[in-house]
This record gives structure tokens, C-alpha cells and sequence, in this order.
């Protein structure tokens, strides 16, 4: 297999960041469970409740400190592998990274230190204090991270700016409160408190199978699981709302999700299981469900999802259009301060598909010339490989569904105080939670394949 | 009229060039002396516990501290992209061993002293020396390289190629650049140590103080030297420039000239103050570190600190990265920021979050004051590192 520079970037992007994502959401899940055990502790003064705190605590450092020593290639990499996309979008782009740094982890970063070193030298009100500061600091920081995110996925508030070779902001307010950023924040935010409950559940489960630990795990698994169920329930209720945001604004996304190469009839039916060909542009089977698909993304029965095949159709026009921008642009370059006012007028009725001409480059040296074949390759070009895209969207959501089954479990034995039979009768139950602990991470890097490998190119 | 119109785009610039000089100050003065211990490390502690002791002063806070590097990187991003995009894509392989070195300095503090293995923990150590003596010494090669120019050139879409290597980022003054970074932020780390630890661990700080110190102030002064008579050559801006344009670096025409880094100072004598204070803050931690004073030591080498890198900005002005090879194209103040809304919008996050970041900090720094000695290592043995 021959690597291009273009294969080679997606691919190191895909390391680096769900490197990342291994860390990230435990720190995030795990700052909100520290932070209330201690409000536990302070409220009620028992000694067991601060040794929870210091038990959780230890794993939560060794954990913030790798998302620490990975986030910083995540800042990196931009400007020393994608120097021209930077420059492309610093102006909006970067804003939220730098807001992120100022608001957010200074905060968590500051007061980490304190929470780990400050147990005897502040007053129980201040330290935790502190503890809510870095869990805080902790959520503060995914909510800009996703802004920034939320940008590539949707991007609003913003335009190309033709003499500085640019995306220039032209409204803060909506990039900030850009729908996709805002829908994506609160499903991976509560997909971090579902994982820390899941490795909450699993490690307390093993020191339960151990018969140790047992004053810390019994209660760790009480507040894990009722916490987790409640995220559970909103992970999947908000990943819902992702749905809605991508009928909205990613169209080609949620039909590769769906494998749905043809416009159905409103309300579209859900694909269980298929085996999408790509040469052929069909599904080899499929299992359906009737009308579910509808309803997840237009919440109507009589709108229609458009299919692979018309969005294909949708882009061809716009590459034509795209092609006229570029052609536009290419005048500009030549001599920005004497262009015609008529042709920039040409660049800004076209420049919202200028990236779409961009596609044509790999065919043809100019996209104005461009023949239907090369069109076509260009237009099929905006189709993510729709195997995976099927796949580990519906790994993501058996992980959901099952998390709600296991914490509503685990909530169940917990709060009718029968742990105990637990440990005595039903030991396997405890057996797949531990088992259990890798999935989140699963569930959150599948989640992310979904996200970014279904945005390309 | 639109809010953001209430500064001047010009005025904005100029604002968010001191910004990055006071967060570069800022990541210098805090995560400098985390820098400074960790290059000592292995020579001025020799026991487990001594080393303990040395790490321990800085354990609580260099997390912190590094965000003020992390910050930049961000600042640098929002405010003037195609700086970030030039310098971190030229800089590559420089880029990537300071990484490198960042990322090993983090997982060295947390696994350190999780095993009493002593091959394990003297690994971890050569580990932390790295991660700071790396970054130290790059940094300071790295704006050795801006003062003579980078090897990059911008085409008509401004995309960015750069000529260099890594080997070719190693020159005489490069070097030279690279050891001030190395000696000033030693000084800083050791005085930090006459502060935080007691005993044999101060004395010998003392003395690692004294020697970077001298060293120093010698290679401050070769190096005005060089820019000053022209053996080092600067840049200057042949056209005019409106300091209201929109940003594209190649509207306007720059050459290089020997003696160029001096033209601020003759027109603005006032800036004399920025080299001075750097001299100033070096000679008064070299006195005091032969007296008793522990405290005061501090505020003469944050002193200088300050003075050797604004010596840098205020030299340079208004170039932020020149070209060497194609010096129109070189980055100025005027022409590589975002746009004036950008660059008002983040105006008001900073100044929103700057000072509440400073009083937090100022508040953790007071709370976990206090010197580290054996005593405290052994009563903490748990939670220490």
C-alpha cells in the first residue's frame, strides 16, 4: 500500500489524537467524581471519604499528566505539519485554543498542583475549593477544544478573505455558539463522565471480586453508578441531538453512517446490519428497521434524507461552482490591489464552494477545464469509505446502550444496599464490569473515528 | 460603530506584540526556573533524598508553570498565524526534539519516586535534566535564528517553504544565544534553590549560581557586541508600510544591513533600559549570591530575565521573524496579525483572565511556600514525588 502525503497527515492526525483521547475523558469524568466525593467528605466529615478522594486521586494524576504530555502534540502538530492550514485558519481557529489556555488550563493546572500538595496546608472549605477548580478547569477546557473543533466540522462566523489568503473572522458569537461545537461538547463531556464510571465500576468490582478495599469500593461503586447511569442516559439522549446536527450540516456524514446510497422515502428506514460495496455503490444486504432513521435525524416523518448518490450529484454542482471561484482567485493573486471589482464580485457570489474545486486539483492542473469524468472522480471523492464509517458508529452505540444496562444494574444492587449478594451470588456481574473497563475508551475513539473520518476530505 | 473599532488595528497590533512579550516573559520567569533545577539536578544533589529535596521545590507548581509555554503557543496561533505556522513548521526537527523533551518531563516527575528501583529513579532524573536543559538550550538557539533570519520564502498563496536544517540552525551566534538561554535560566533555577531548599542543597546552588551568573553576563556582552558592530547583521524596511493594512507579508520591500538591530536605539534612547536591566539583574544576583540575602536574589534575577528578552523584542522591532532569504517576505508586527476583530475579541479574553490567573497564582505559590528539606520529605513521603 502507497502512503501519500495527503494519507500520511490523516493517519498521524488519527494517532496523535486519539492518543489524546485515551486520557482525556477520564480526566474529565474523573475531576467531577473527585470533586464530589470531597463535597461528600466536607459535608459529613468522615475520614473514608477523604481517603476515596486521595485513592481516585493518585490514578486521576498519573492519567492528567499523559493527557498533559499528549495534549502538547495535539498544539504542536498544527504548526509544524499543517503550517499552511494554520495560517489558513489562525484567525479563527486559534482563538478558542488560546481562550482554552487563559480560562481553562491555567485553572486545572494551577489548582492540580494544590489538590495533590495542599491537603495539610489549607482549610477542608479551600482545598476543595481547589478539587472544583481543576474539575472545572478540566470541562472549561473540552468546551473551547470543541468550539475549535466544532469550527472544522461546521464552519460559521467566518469568510475567506481573498488578499490575505485566509478564513477571517466576521462573528465570535457564532463560532462560540456554533450549533455543532454545542452538541458535540455536551455528548463527549458526558461521554468522559460515563467512561471515569465505567473504570470506577470495574475497579471496584475487581477489589470487591478480591475482598479488599472494601469501605472504599463499596461506596466508590454507589456514587460511580448512579453518576454513570445518569451520563449514560445523557450520552445517548445528546448523541442523538449530533444526529439531528448532522442531518442539519453534514449530510454526506450521516448518509455513510447509514450506507444509504439511495434517497428514500420519508421516513427513511435504519440499517441494524449491512455490507456496504464501494465498487458497486450498493449494500450487498441489509437489515432494516422502518422509519427509525427518519425520526433520529429529521424528528418528522415526511422529510426526506438525501442519499450517497444525490449528495454526490449536490457536489458535482458545486465543483463547477468551485471552479469558478478558483479561477476568480487565480486573477486575484496575480495582482491584488488592481483587481477588477467585478471579478472579486465573481470570487464572493462563488467562494463558498472554492474548497469544493480544490477536490479537481489531483485530476486536472485547471478546474475551469475540467472534464465530467474528472468532475465525477472529484465529486466521488467527497464519499468517506462507508465500511468504517458503519461499523464504528454502531460499535459506539451498543457501547451506550449497554453502559445504561450495567450502571442501571449496578445502581440498582447499590442503592437497595445489596452489594453484598453481589459478591456472595451473582460474582459474573462483577466479572463483566471489570471486563467492561476498556469499552468506554472504544465506545469514545469510535466516536471520534465517526466524527473526523466522516468529515474528510 | 462596531465594538471592536474602539482601539485602532495598529494599536491592537502593537498591544498584542508586548502580550507575546509578556507571556514569553512570563513562561521565561516561571517555567524558567523549573527549567533552571532540572539542568542542576543531577550535579548539585547527590543522595536520592537530596534530589528528593531539589525536585520537590519545584513538584507542586511546574505544571502551572508550563502552561505559560502552552499559552504562547496558543497566543502565537491566534494573534499572528503565519509566525506560528513559519516558525514551527521551519523549525521542524528543533520543534520536535523540544517536544520530545517537554513530553519527557511531565511523565518524569509523576513516575519518578513511584518505585524505590535507584536505576529506575536515576533514569527519571537523567530524564528531568533532559527535559529541561533541552528545551532551554533550544529556545535560545531558536531566537538566535530569528536574529539572523530564517531561510524561508512565501509564494504568491503564501504557502510557506523553508530552505534550512537542522544542522544549519547551528551557528557561532546561534550557539552563543543558546548557552545565555542555558546560563540565565540556571542562574534563575539556582537562586529558586537558595529560596526553597536549606543546607548543603543551597550552598552548592549559591556557587552553580555565581558561576551562570558570570557566564552570563559574559556571553550577553559578546553578543551585543556582535549585533552592535555589525558583525551580526539586522533588517530593515525599505517602503512604506501603513500600519493599518490587512496582513500580507509580501506588501512591502526589506533588506538586510549590518547594524540594522541598533536603529531603535537611536531613535528611542529610552529602550538603553531593556539591556541594561538585563546587565543589572545579572551583576545584583552575583553580589547577592555571596551574601545572605535569599528573597531579594529573586527580583534581580526575574530582572534580568526580563531585560535579556525584551532586549530581543525591542532590537527587533517591528520584525517578529525575518527572512534571510527572501526578506521582503519577512513577518513584521504591521503585516502577519490576525484581523482587528480577532485581535480585539482575545484583547478582552486576556483581559479578563490575566489578572485572575495572576492572583490564583500568586495565592498557590503563597499557600505551598515554604522550604523543603529532608524533614519534609520524609513527613510526605507519600504524596512527595
Amino acid at each position: 500500500m502507497e502512503l501519500n502525503v495527503v494519507d500520511l497527515s490523516r493517519l498521524q492526525f488519527a494517532m496523535t489524537a486519539m492518543y489524546h483521547f485515551l486520557f482525556v475523558p477520564l480526566t474529565i469524568g474523573l475531576s467531577i467524581l473527585l470533586a464530589t466525593m470531597e463535597t461528600v467528605y466536607v459535608m459529613t466529615g468522615r475520614e473514608i471519604w477523604k481517603r476515596m478522594v486521595k485513592f481516585w486521586g493518585t490514578l486521576f494524576g498519573i492519567n492528567f499528566v499523559l493527557g498533559v504530555a499528549t495534549g502538547l502534540t495535539m498544539e504542536f502538530q498544527f504548526g509544524m505539519n499543517w503550517a499552511y492550514f494554520s495560517q489558513y485558519v489562525g484567525d479563527v481557529f486559534g482563538a478558542p485554543l488560546a481562550i482554552e489556555g487563559l480560562m481553562a488550563f491555567f485553572l486545572e493546572a494551577t489548582f492540580v498542583g494544590l489538590f495533590f500538595f495542599g491537603w495539610d496546608r489549607l482549610s477542608k472549605r479551600q482545598h476543595l475549593a481547589a478539587t472544583w477548580a481543576v474539575a472545572f478547569g478540566t470541562n472549561f477546557s473540552a468546551l473551547w477544544i470543541l468550539i475549535a473543533n466544532g469550527w472544522m466540522q461546521h464552519p460559521v462566523g467566518a469568510e475567506f478573505n481573498p488578499d490575505t489568503m485566509r478564513m477571517e473572522v466576521t462573528s465570535f458569537y457564532e463560532v462560540l455558539f456554533n450549533p455543532v461545537a454545542q452538541a458535540k461538547f455536551v455528548h463527549t463531556v458526558s461521554a468522559g463522565y460515563v467512561t471515569a464510571a465505567m473504570f470506577m465500576i470495574g475497579i471496584s468490582a475487581w477489589y470487591m471480586l478480591q475482598g479488599r478495599h472494601l469501605q472504599i469500593a463499596k461506596r466508590s461503586m454507589a456514587i460511580a453508578s448512579a453518576f454513570g447511569f445518569a451520563s449514560a442516559l445523557s450520552v445517548v439522549v445528546l448523541g442523538d441531538e449530533s444526529g439531528y446536527e448532522a442531518n442539519l450540516n453534514q449530510k454526506m456524514k450521516l448518509a455513510t453512517i447509514e450506507a444509504m446510497w439511495h434517497t428514500e422515502p420519508a421516513p427513511a428506514a435504519f440499517n441494524v446490519v449491512a455490507w456496504p460495496d464501494m465498487e458497486t455503490r450498493e449494500n450487498i444486504f441489509a437489515i432494516e428497521v422502518p422509519y427509525v432513521m427518519g425520526l433520529i435525524a429529521t424528528r418528522s416523518l415526511d422529510t426526506e434524507i438525501p442519499g450517497i448518490n444525490e449528495l454526490v450529484d449536490r457536489s458535482k454542482d458545486r465543483i463547477r461552482q468551485g471552479a469558478v471561484a478558483w479561477d476568480a482567485l487565480q486573477k486575484i493573486r496575480e495582482n491584488p490591489a488592481e483587481a477588477s471589482e467585478e471579478l472579486r464580485e465573481t470570487f464572493r457570489q462563488n467562494a463558498q464552494s472554492l474548497g469544493y474545486a480544490y477536490l479537481l486539483l489531483p485530476y486536472t492542473d485547471n478546474p475551469m477545464a475540467a472534464t465530467t469524468e474528472q468532475v465525477d472522480a472529484a465529486a466521488w471523492a467527497t464519499v468517506p469509505n462507508v465500511w468504517p464509517m458503519f461499523y464504528a458508529f454502531r460499535i459506539m452505540v451498543a457501547c451506550g446502550f449497554f453502559f445504561i444496562l450495567l450502571t442501571a444494574v449496578f445502581f440498582y444492587y447499590s442503592s437497595a444496599g445489596r452489594l453484598e449478594t453481589l459478591m456472595e451470588k451473582r460474582r459474573w456481574i462483577l466479572h463483566v464490569a471489570v471486563w467492561s473497563i476498556p469499552l468506554p475508551w472504544i465506545a469514545c475513539e469510535m466516536g471520534w473515528f465517526v466524527a473526523e473520518y466522516g468529515r474528510q476530505p | 460603530m462596531v465594538l471592536y473599532e474602539l482601539i485602532d488595528y495598529s494599536t491592537l497590533k502593537v498591544i498584542w506584540w508586548l502580550l507575546l512579550g509578556i507571556l514569553l516573559i512570563g513562561f521565561a520567569v516561571t517555567d524558567g526556573f523549573d527549567m533552571g533545577v532540572g539542568t542542576l539536578l543531577p550535579f548539585i544533589a547527590e543522595t536520592d533524598i537530596e534530589r528528593r529535596v531539589v525536585i520537590n521545590t519545584i513538584g507542586a507548581t511546574w505544571e502551572g508553570n508550563q502552561v505559560w509555554f502552552i499559552l504562547g503557543g496558543g497566543a502565537i496561533f491566534a494573534a499572528w498565524p503565519p509566525l506560528y505556522a513559519i516558525s514551527f513548521s521551519g523549525f521542524y526537527l528543533a520543534m520536535f526534539v523540544v517536544l520530545a523533551a517537554m513530553i519527557l518531563r511531565p511523565v518524569a516527575f509523576k513516575y519518578r519516586s513511584k518505585r524505590p528501583d535507584p536505576n529506575w529513579r536515576s533514569a527519571w532524573d537523567w530524564a528531568l535534566f533532559t527535559g529541561s536543559f533541552v528545551p532551554a538550550l533550544v529556545f535560545g538557539v531558536a531566537v538566535g535564528n530569528v536574529l539572523l533570519g530564517v531561510p524561508f520564502r512565501l509564494d504568491n498563496e503564501l504557502r510557506m517553504t523553508y530552505d534550512g536544517s537542522f544542522f544549519g540552525l547551528f551557528s557561532p551566534f546561534t550557539l552563543l544565544c543558546g548557552l545565555l538561554s542555558v546560563t540565565m535560566l540556571v542562574m534563575h533555577g539556582a537562586v529558586w534553590l537558595v529560596m526553597r531548599a536549606t543546607g548543603e542543597i543551597a550552598a552548592r546552588a549559591r556557587k552553580a549560581g555565581t558561576f551562570a551568573a558570570l557566564g552570563g553576563i559574559l556571553l550577553f556582552g559578546v553578543g551585543g557586541y556582535l549585533v552592535a558592530t555589525g558583525h551580526v547583521e539586522g533588517f530593515r524596511i525599505t517602503s512604506e508600510v501603513d500600519p493599518n493594512m490587512q496582513a500580507n507579508p509580501l506588501a512591502k520591500q526589506a533588506v538586510v544591513e549590518g547594524g540594522a538591530w541598533m536603529r531603535n536605539y537611536t531613535a528611542y534612547p529610552v529602550l538603553w533600559l531593556a539591556p541594561i536591566m538585563g546587565f543589572l539583574g545579572m551583576l545584583g544576583t552575583l553580589v547577592l549570591l555571596q551574601t545572605r540575602f535569599e528573597m531579594s536574589i529573586f527580583a534581580f534575577s526575574k530582572m534580568a530575565v526580563f531585560g535579556i528578552i525584551a532586549t530581543v523584542g525591542v532590537s527587533m522591532f517591528p520584525f517578529i521573524l525575518p527572512s534571510s532569504v527572501q526578506p521582503e517576505a519577512s513577518l513584521t508586527v504591521w503585516d502577519a496579525s490576525s484581523t482587528h476583530r480577532t485581535l480585539f475579541n482575545m484583547l478582552v479574553a486576556v483581559v479578563i483572565f490575566l489578572p485572575i490567573i495572576l492572583v490564583y497564582t500568586a495565592w498557590v505559590y503563597k499557600v505551598l511556600w515554604g522550604k523543603i528539606d529532608e524533614e519534609t520529605i520524609e513527613r510526605d513521603n507519600h504524596t512527595a514525588y
